[in-house]
């Protein structure tokens, strides 16, 4: 009996060692999560908080400072009259580019690798593995390497120095990834359900509208979302084959951060960011957990 | 009015050649079973007569029309697929209704299909629900509802009860054969259980390696298999197989002669017809285990036919119905079918009956039924 006891002595000890221990090293994880976490999002802070800033403020406190002032003038001024490329309505017309050029390229870009991705894994053909193959090559090309060729074709197709253009670019460059995400997405769809859909007398297209489309929309939202935010937040083409009015705004903000005419407008500069970043943000706050779904789904049952 | 002909039919993937001349025919409102081990093109050639995959050369007439180059939807078919393959975001209303749709049929007599359909099969408190929301055998009769509304002239099965478990397999087995019996339209039906095969067609086509082994019906195809390979296939357990000499009985019938083990021999009078069989000749003696059994003088006397031997029993396994035994002859072990009430018990050595009317000889080169 005492024996009995002072066993379970020794275990209340030891139990209460061990929930110290589990305590301590979840505080020391937590605290390392936030440190870490906060490292991360210094730059979006000090970013976030230099848009409310004054510019004599921030040329004061220099550029990593708590706000002593709070002004939304820094917003406007990016948005509307801020000088750009010689012309002073902001960032306005650079962000309506941008949009006009995204959604356009996304959704049409979406619905050929959704078409592509049906006949590659529904209805194939001699050779269709290799078309594949080829298309596959188009992920891994860098985007410079088509920067003569785009520039020849949008030339000769009148399409330079316009939001159409960077569509036309846009919806090339992106086939492949689109391709690539339906397609692996469609082959795990069983090939039964295309047979019996035959024998009910659907065809080629009702079989994609009826069958395969009300299937698709975890991997369409991935590649909505993944072209969405490719496209907005490419600069390259947008630098190049626009100029002016006609750039988008990655290309603006750019000539934003260059403009070397008067004293660095550090307010102004981070509220163009900002406006800048918010369409991608709010897609992926929006569709952010669909598309890590999508991205993990498996086989349809 | 709907019969089936396939002639001289051949498939080829690249250099494999999967089929190899099939020919079959169906009368109308007969129910086919196509039954084989996997791989044996089973499954290929159903696909065939569907649409689904082209010929490569030969003939497939579906009530007297040519349809090789028919598409799948204007053949006249419906099929029910092993994975049922119902349309996973569409109601169970919705299912049975899609190819009504795809073919332009009116409403009303859409709903009057459906109904019809649903009060046949009992599924009128599924139509609302989702493939996902169903149980195995629910999604089975939705998937036979399918293909019932079509009003086809011609069913396909393709393995329809694998995905059940073994009691809503014979349920369902029950239900589909009621169902033939009502509607009385040509069915194909692709199996590799062949007791399915057994209970359900009409005539059955065993295939093996693709080519059809006997085409002919299910007491047939089991009393009298055409070769080895049939005879192997059809019946659980399978037939005993016997490598025997052909020698003369002293009463100057035929008779065959197999080691027994310790130097003793077993000499069988063969019961029957077999002036073709010479003395000194080899043949594969087949038995099936239902005609071996214990001797009884009884039985001996009213039935022709049966040759008797000891052999000692080595397993018995009880398995309610029946009791099966595993026997020594000689370097062999044999599968009886057994009363519980009179089988033998392990390690006894047990007189048997044999069946002689019942055997079968095989040529031992041909692997063909003599």
């Amino acid at each position: 009996m005492a024996e009995a006891i002072s066993d379970n002595a020794k275990w209340d000890a030891e139990a209460s060692r061990a929930r110290t221990r589990h305590l301590l090293s979840r505080v020391i994880i937590y605290g390392l999560l936030l440190v870490f976490a906060a490292i991360y999002l210094l730059p979006l802070a000090v970013v976030v908080m230099n848009s409310f800033r004054s510019l004599p403020e921030i040329a004061e406190h220099g550029l990593i400072a708590f706000p002593r002032s709070f002004e939304f003038d820094a917003w406007s001024d990016a948005w509307n009259s801020f000088c750009l490329n010689g012309a002073c309505e902001g960032m306005k017309r650079n962000f309506f580019n941008s949009l006009w050029m995204t959604i356009p390229a996304t959704i049409i870009s979406t619905m050929l690798g959704a078409i592509n991705g049906y006949v590659l894994s529904k209805w194939r053909f001699r050779g269709s593995e290799v078309l594949f193959t080829c298309m596959l090559l188009g992920v891994f090309m860098p985007g410079q390497v088509a920067l003569m060729p785009w520039a020849t074709i949008l030339g000769a197709a009148g399409l330079s120095n316009s939001t159409a253009g960077l569509v036309l670019v846009h919806v090339i460059q992106g086939i492949s990834f689109t391709t690539l995400f339906c397609r692996n997405y469609f082959v795990a769809i069983p090939d039964d359900l295309i047979k019996a859909a035959r024998i009910d007398g659907a065809g080629f297209w009702r079989i994609f509208w009826k069958i395969i489309l009300p299937l698709s929309p975890p991997i369409l939202i991935v590649t909505v979302i993944w072209q969405f935010t490719g496209i907005w937040n490419e600069f390259l083409f947008g630098v190049v084959f626009t100029s002016g009015r006609e750039q988008p705004i990655t290309a603006a903000l750019f000539a934003l951060a260059g403009n070397q005419t008067n004293v660095r407008e550090y307010d102004v500069m981070s509220a163009g960011v900002l406006i800048a970043a918010l369409p991608p943000l709010l897609i992926y706050f929006f569709g952010g957990k669909y598309f890590v779904r999508g991205l993990t789904a498996g086989a349809i049952k | 009015m709907a019969t089936l002909t396939i002639r001289d039919v051949r498939k080829s993937f690249g250099a494999t050649e999967v089929l190899k001349g099939i020919d079959l025919e169906a009368e109308d409102g007969e129910f086919i079973a196509l039954v084989g081990p996997s791989g044996c093109g089973k499954s290929t050639l159903l696909a065939m007569i569907a649409g689904l995959e082209t010929v490569t050369s030969g003939e497939i007439h579906i009530g007297g029309r040519m349809v090789n180059s028919v598409a799948p939807k204007d053949r006249d078919i419906a099929m029910v697929f092993q994975s049922y393959a119902l349309y996973p975001t569409m109601t169970v209303r919705e299912n049975i209704t899609f190819g009504m749709e795809s073919r332009g049929v009116p409403k009303p007599e859409q709903d009057a299909a459906v109904e019809r359909v649903a009060a046949f099969l009992q599924i009128e408190p599924l139509l609302k629900r989702k493939p996902g929301q169903l149980s195995g055998g629910q999604r089975q009769r939705v998937a036979m509802g399918r293909a019932l509304v079509r009003d086809p002239s011609l069913f396909l099965f393709d393995e329809p009860l694998s995905n059940l478990d073994a009691k809503l397999r014979v349920d369902m087995r029950t239900e589909i054969k009621k169902m033939h019996h009502q509607v009385c339209k040509t069915t194909i039906y692709v199996t590799h259980d062949q007791v399915e095969a057994m209970t359900l067609a009409s005539r059955i086509a065993v295939m093996h390696k693709g080519e059809v082994q006997q085409f002919d019906q299910p007491k047939n195809v089991y009393a009298r298999p055409a070769n080895l390979f049939v005879a192997g296939f059809m019946g659980s357990p399978s037939m005993n197989f016997i490598s025997a000499d052909v020698v003369a009985a002293p009463d100057g019938r035929s008779a065959i002669r197999f080691p027994m083990g310790e130097g003793a021999d077993a000499v069988l009078a063969l019961h029957g017809d077999y002036a073709g069989l010479k003395p000194g000749g080899k043949v594969v003696f087949g038995v099936r285990p239902e005609h071996i059994f214990r001797d009884d003088p009884d039985l001996s006397a009213r039935k022709p036919g049966i040759a008797t031997l000891d052999a000692p029993v080595e397993v018995v396994e009880p398995t309610g119905a029946e009791t099966i035994a595993i026997l020594r002859f000689g370097a062999q072990e044999i599968v009886g079918r057994f009363d519980p009430d009179t089988a033998p018990g392990m390690g006894e050595t047990v007189t048997l009956g044999i069946d002689m009317a019942h055997a079968c000889l095989f040529d031992p080169t041909t692997e063909r039924l003599i």
